[in-house]
This record gives structure tokens, sequence and C-alpha cells, in this order.
């Protein structure tokens, strides 16, 4: 992956419209500031310029990417940022094709989501306030992607934090909001410490020459690089991973992030920001292969716990959107596990990365248009939905089962590239893919049989959501169906012509994988279909002794965090921290006051005494001798030449004598 | 032809009558007066000294003395006239402005 000089390509987009991508970044912060400054004043109170921007932003991503379909290689460009001793640090981009995938991903679901919100978040008190701080994350993201550099990334990064804070607790009038924005910010702050300090440790076991993310990539190779500090530097930048993409042990905020509005679920803790987490273990991939092979190893260790883990707890859930926010993790740890099989499966998770967000985003947006028609999140008041919301219910059928994998849709062909990556590492990875997925099929099942079949349990009489938010899940739909065939064997797999470690894998078609993927999809769907057939009541998923207990408490994470982590922070150092700051902090200031105020007395009794005294004994010391010698001066001439003569007298004896 | 020490003697005691006129007499006129007395002792002194060793710098320099003591007597004088017009007395013990 050298950062390839341009090569004029035969027609169409050339580098040099491809060098513009920034512009894509820079759109959403235009909208953000006009939203900001003029939204409350405009008609419709200010979506408006985001959808713009969004749209635009879309267009020229695809425009991008249209240089890259024609085989048009890496651009980047750069400004100098700042400078500091040897390290040169720029702020630029860098854009491959990977940058153009993502780049079409996030404006797309962005787009959809702006959309969306028109109608979802209509009337809403802060409405003008969402779309700015749903522009301005759209914005960190795309810088996260565009970045040349780790520095300028960890900017992104860091505001797409902030956002997600903003928007989760978006209705922080209730309590469980505002709690659940500050465990996320707290949680994912976790995994951001050891990030950046990821970031350090990696420019300086690369020699401090740059933070350009391509040039880093390229120096850990060296000879003279520590194998040992470019291994830490991986595991510190995995913990952002572990932070930002949800995973074991820091998964526990996304579930809870669910508390906001959906639309931001859809577009930030499904589709973009916790990838970015997956985004970033790919793009310094240079650096995870030239650690310590206990690293990846590791990762793969962590997106296996967090896979399985977060499917069973995706089975014993009653909120439709936290079933997707397990989903979601479970997902992403998809990704993370399978970049730990090398090259081949980095380029599967990035497929998967990028079909997932299409179906995902549908998903949850789709669960938006339930929640908006029965004004709950609880899938035991929905049921029979399907006739009252046609619309949603086939789109979101289509995305059910492209999350089950069934093909021809997207996550069948993302996941069958996963899974044929997979087929070439250790056999207990495979088989935790194949259950998982069986795990994914069922739960899918579950959640589409509770809410769209069977008697509707709610109250009042739920309708079709408005055009404005069905036409996005329309849209995605259309993606969920299409973009699969992108990676799929049968288009001979142009999606990795694009997307490429060092250089492109060959596609293969792998008919036993293939079949055990389907049947897995199958038997899931087909077992969800049949225990929830006609509503059993009670859910038998509560029905299984300790493991119902075990899952509906979350492994009992919550509770070890809170019992021991929070709790005894809180009480315990936070008392001792108190007792420090009140004893020992106080008492140094105050100490250091009385101090001073002694050492004042002191000096000025010194200063009074000794050096005025000084001062005054030299003055009378003069005034006496003075006293003394005034009477030699009488103002008597003859007593003056008497002495002169004496004087003369002595010298004249003195000199004649000597 | 006169005897050196004879004059040399003669020159003290003109010297030494002249430093008693200028330490003990009251009158300002008579001080000035004692101190041409000192100057002409070193004048024939200086003369003296010439004759002996036959060299005249010591006359010329006597020349000297004897202009620059007709200068300091012009201005001695013009000063104690001008005291007695100002304290109507020339008792340089009453002179005694310039002290403590």
């Amino acid at each position: 992956m050298v950062v390839a000089a341009e090569t004029v390509s035969a027609t169409g987009i050339g580098p040099g419209f491809t060098r513009l991508a920034w512009v894509v970044a820079v759109l959403p912060l235009v909208s953000a500031a006009l939203t900001l400054f003029f939204g409350k004043r405009t008609p419709g109170r200010g979506w408006i310029y985001g959808v713009t921007a969004m749209g635009a932003g879309f267009v020229i991503s695809v425009l991008v990417l249209w240089h890259f379909v024609q085989g048009g290689s890496a651009v980047s460009s750069s400004v100098t940022w700042f400078t500091i001793g040897p390290l040169h640090v720029e702020a630029g981009q860098f854009v491959d094709g990977l940058t153009a995938i993502m780049l079409v991903v996030v404006t797309a679901v962005s787009l959809a989501v702006h959309v969306y919100s028109i109608g979802y978040m209509q009337g809403d008190v802060r409405f003008t306030w969402f779309y700015v701080v749903l522009s301005v994350f759209t914005a960190a993201m795309l810088d996260v992607v565009i970045a040349d550099n780790l520095i300028q990334l960890l900017v992104g990064w860091e505001v797409m934090g902030l956002c997600s804070y903003l928007l989760i607790g978006h209705w922080w009038e209730e309590g469980i909001n505002s709690n659940a924005a500050i465990k996320a910010f707290i949680t994912t702050r976790i995994g951001d410490v050891p990030f950046m300090f990821g970031i350090f440790v990696l420019i300086a076991a690369t020699g401090f020459h740059s933070a350009n993310i391509q040039e880093v990539g390229e120096l850990v190779g060296g000879a003279d690089v520590s194998r040992g500090l470019v291994s830490v530097a991986a595991l510190l930048l995995f913990g952002g991973t572990i932070g930002k993409s949800a995973q074991f042990p820091l998964h526990v905020w996304l579930p809870d992030a669910m508390q906001g509005p959906t639309p931001v679920s859809a577009l930030i803790h499904a589709a973009t920001m916790v990838a970015a987490g997956v985004y970033l273990v790919g793009r310094l991939y240079s650096v995870f292969l030239h650690a310590a092979p206990e690293v990846l190893r590791f990762v793969g260790v962590i997106g296996g716990i967090t896979m399985f883990g977060a499917a069973l707890l995706a089975l014993v859930q009653d909120d439709i959107k936290r079933v997707l926010a397990y989903s979601t993790i479970s997902q992403l740890a998809y990704m993370v596990m399978i970049m730990s099989v090398g090259p081949a499966g980095r380029d599967a998770a990035f497929f998967h990365l990028f079909t997932h967000a299409f179906f995902k985003a549908l998903l949850f947006l789709g669960a938006g248009c339930v929640i908006h028609a029965v004004h709950s999140n609880d899938m035991s008041e929905m049921g029979g939905l399907w006739r009252r919301m046609p619309v949603t219910f086939w789109t979101f059928a289509v995305g059910s089962a492209a999350l089950a994998g069934i093909p021809p849709l997207a996550g069948f062909w993302s996941k069958d590239e996963l899974l044929v990556a997979g087929s070439k590492g250790h056999a207990v990875v495979f088989t935790l893919m194949l259950v998982t997925a069986l795990v994914t099929a069922f739960y899918t099942a579950r959640m589409v049989m509770q809410t769209f079949f069977g008697a509707y349990r709610g109250h009042g009489e739920p309708h079709e959501a408005p055009a404005v938010m069905t036409g996005p899940l329309v849209a995605l739909a259309f993606g969920t169906i299409t973009v699969g065939f992108l990676g799929a064997a049968v288009t001979r797999g142009v999606f990795f012509k694009w997307v490429f470690f060092e250089a492109p894998e060959p596609v293969t078609f792998v008919p036993w994988v293939a079949t055990l993927s389907i049947l897995a999809a199958g038997l899931g769907i087909l077992a969800g279909w049949y225990v929830y057939r006609d509503q059993p009541e009670p859910d038998p998923v509560f029905q299984l002794g300790w493991l119902s207990s075990l899952l509906v408490n979350k492994f009992y994470l919550d509770e070890v965090y809170m019992h021991g982590i929070v709790l005894p922070v809180r009480d315990r150092v936070s008392a001792a921290v108190v007792w420090f700051d009140r004893n020992v902090v106080d008492g140094v200031v105050n100490g250091t006051a009385r101090l001073t105020k002694d050492l004042a007395f002191g000096t000025d009794e010194f200063d009074r005494t000794v050096v005025d005294g000084a001062v005054n004994g030299v003055a009378q010391a003069a005034g006496f001798t003075g006293g003394l010698l005034r009477y030699l001066q009488s103002g008597n001439v003859q007593r003056y030449a008497a002495f002169l003569f004496v004087g003369v007298v002595v010298l004249a004896i003195v000199i004649t004598r000597v | 032809m006169i005897r050196l020490p004879l004059v040399l003697f003669f020159s003290a005691v003109l010297f030494s009558t002249g430093v008693y006129g200028v330490l003990a007499r009251r009158n300002a006129v008579l001080v000035l007066m004692s101190i041409e007395l000192m100057l002409n002792a070193v004048n024939l002194n200086l003369v003296a000294f010439s004759q002996f060793w036959h060299d005249v710098t010591g006359q010329v320099f006597a020349l000297f003395v004897i202009a620059v003591a007709a200068a300091e007597v012009g201005i001695g004088l013009a000063i104690v006239i001008l005291i007695y017009r100002n304290r109507e007395t020339i008792n340089i013990d009453e002179v005694n402005l310039l002290k403590w």
C-alpha cells in the first residue's frame, strides 16, 4: 500500500476530481453551521441544510468511487498542520477504494437518516439542534474516514464520541436517557484513552517521523522498529476499537445507547460510528500484522467472545431496539474477529461492514417506524403489524433476511465471505461463526414474529408511517438487495478490486461453506418461526432456568461494573479523594498561607529593625562624625594657615628624614 | 662677596617673621605684607643659590615670583577693600563666615 503517484485514469473522473473528496467531509460542517445559525428561522425548522449537504455529499462520494471503479489509484493531498521537532504532522486526505466505499456508506446512511428524521422528529422541542448535531457527527465520521494521519483521525474520533453523547441524551429530561448518555461517553472514553496513547506509542515506535497513516504503516515493517513497541501500540489502538465498536468487555454502553432517538441509533449506533473501530483496525492493519502474533490472536478472542455472547443476549431482549443493538455488537464482532485471520479476513470484514451498514440502518429505521406507530419499544406490545404497516413490514423483512443471511441479500454474500475467510482459520472459529449465524437467524425470526405476526397486543390503532419515513426504508431496502452482489462471486467480486490490503484477493465461492451458511440461517429462522408461530406466553426464552437469568442479567456484567467499579469508586475512592482534598490539599494550601503570613511578619520585623536600623545607623554615624569634624572648620583663616604650616613642616621633616 | 650661609640665615629669619605675621596678626593688610615677606625670603634664597651655582635659572624664577607676588597683592588688597566696605573691619578674626 504505497501512497500512489497519480495515474490518470482513462476516462471520466480523474484524480483531479477525487482530490476534492475532502469537500464531502466539509459539507456537513457547513450545513451544521447554517442549521445552527439560521435553522430556527427556516421553514421546516432547518432540516433542509443537512439533507441538501448529505445529498450533495452522496453524489460526490459516488463520483469519487467511480474513479476507483475505473481502476484509479489512491490519491492523497495534505497541508502542514504543525511540526514538533522531527515530527511533521499534516492535515489532509488519503482517498483509496476503502475511503471511497466508506464515504458512500456514511453519506448514504446519513442521507437516509436525515430524511427519515424529518418525519420521526417532527414537533420535537430540539428539532433544529438535533439536525445540527447529526450534521456535526457526519462531518466527524467523514473526517475519520478521509484522514491521512492519526492525529486528524483522533480529532474526528473524539468529536464522534461527543455527538454520540449529545444524541443519546437528546431527551435528557428523563434521567434514564441522560444516564445512558453518560454511560456511553465514559465507557467509550475508557477505550479512547488507550487509543490516544496507542497513537503516541506508534509514532514513537516509528521514530517520530510522521503521523501519516500510510507512512507509519510502511515504517512499522522496518528492521529498526521494535516489535514489542509495535505490539503495545496495536493493543492500545485496539482498546479504542473495543470502546468505540462496543466489543467485550466495553460493549455495555451500546444497548443503553438505544435510549436515544431511533434515527440516531440507526446512524451512529449501527451503521457508522461503531464501525469506526473496525475501520481503524483495517486501516492500520499493517501495524497489527507487524505486531506479535498474539495481538491478532487477542483481537480474534475478543471478537469471538463478543460475537457469540452478544448474539445470545439478543435472544432475551424485549425491547426491539435492544435486540438490534446486541445484533449490532455481534455483527461488529464478526468483523473484528475475522480481522485476526489475515488480509483476506480484513477485506471480508470491510465488505460485511459495507453491507451491514445498509441492512442495519434499514432495520433500525424500520423499528423506528414501528415504535412511532405503537408508542412503545416493547415487543410484547406489538404483533400483527404486517397488515397495518405493509411498507415497513416488507422492508423490515428484507433487512431481517439480510441479517439472518438469506440469499441473495447483502448479508448473505458478506457473511459468506466472512465464513470463507473463517474456514481458513481455526476450526473453533468457523464453528463459532456458524453457531452465531444460527442464533442470529433465530433471534431475527423471533423479533419479526413478535413484531409483525400474531395478534396485536398494544393500545390504539397503529398506522403506517408517512412517506418521508418509508422513503428511506425503501431506498435502504433496495441497497440491501443490491450491494451484496458487488462482492459476490457471481460478479467476480468487484468490491475486492476497490478494497484490498496490498493486493486484491481473488473471490472464491466455496459451495460447502455457502451450504452450511444457508443451512444455519434456514434452521434458525425455521426454529424461530416454530417457537413463536402462535405467540407463546410467557416467552420460552425466559423459561430456560439459570441460562435465562444469566442472559436477562446480561451475564451480570452491569452488576459487576456497578459493584466492582462504579460503587467502590463512588463510595470509597470518592470519599478518599474528598478526605485527601480536605486534609492534604487544603492543608497544603492553608499551610502555605500561614507560612507566608508568618514569613511576612518576620520580614516586616527584619525590615524595621535591621534594614532601617542599618540605614539610620549609617546616617547617625555620619552625622556624629560630621559633628565632631565641623569644629575643625572654624572659618578662621589663620588657623587654617597654621594647619597648613604644621602640615608643611611635618612633610618637610618626613621627606628630609626618609 | 657675601657668604651663602649668611644669606640663608637672613632669609630664614625673614621667612619666620613672615610666618609669624601670617599666623598672629589680626590686620588683613599686615597678613598680606607678611606673605610678601615670605615670598621675598624665597626670592632671596633663589637669588643666593643662583649666585652660588652660577646658574641664572634661580634669578629668572625670582623674577616670576615677584610678578606673581605683585598680582597677588593687587588681588589681595582689592579683596581687603571689599571686605572693609561690607563689614567695616579688616580684622580677619571677624571674617569667619565660611564655616559650619
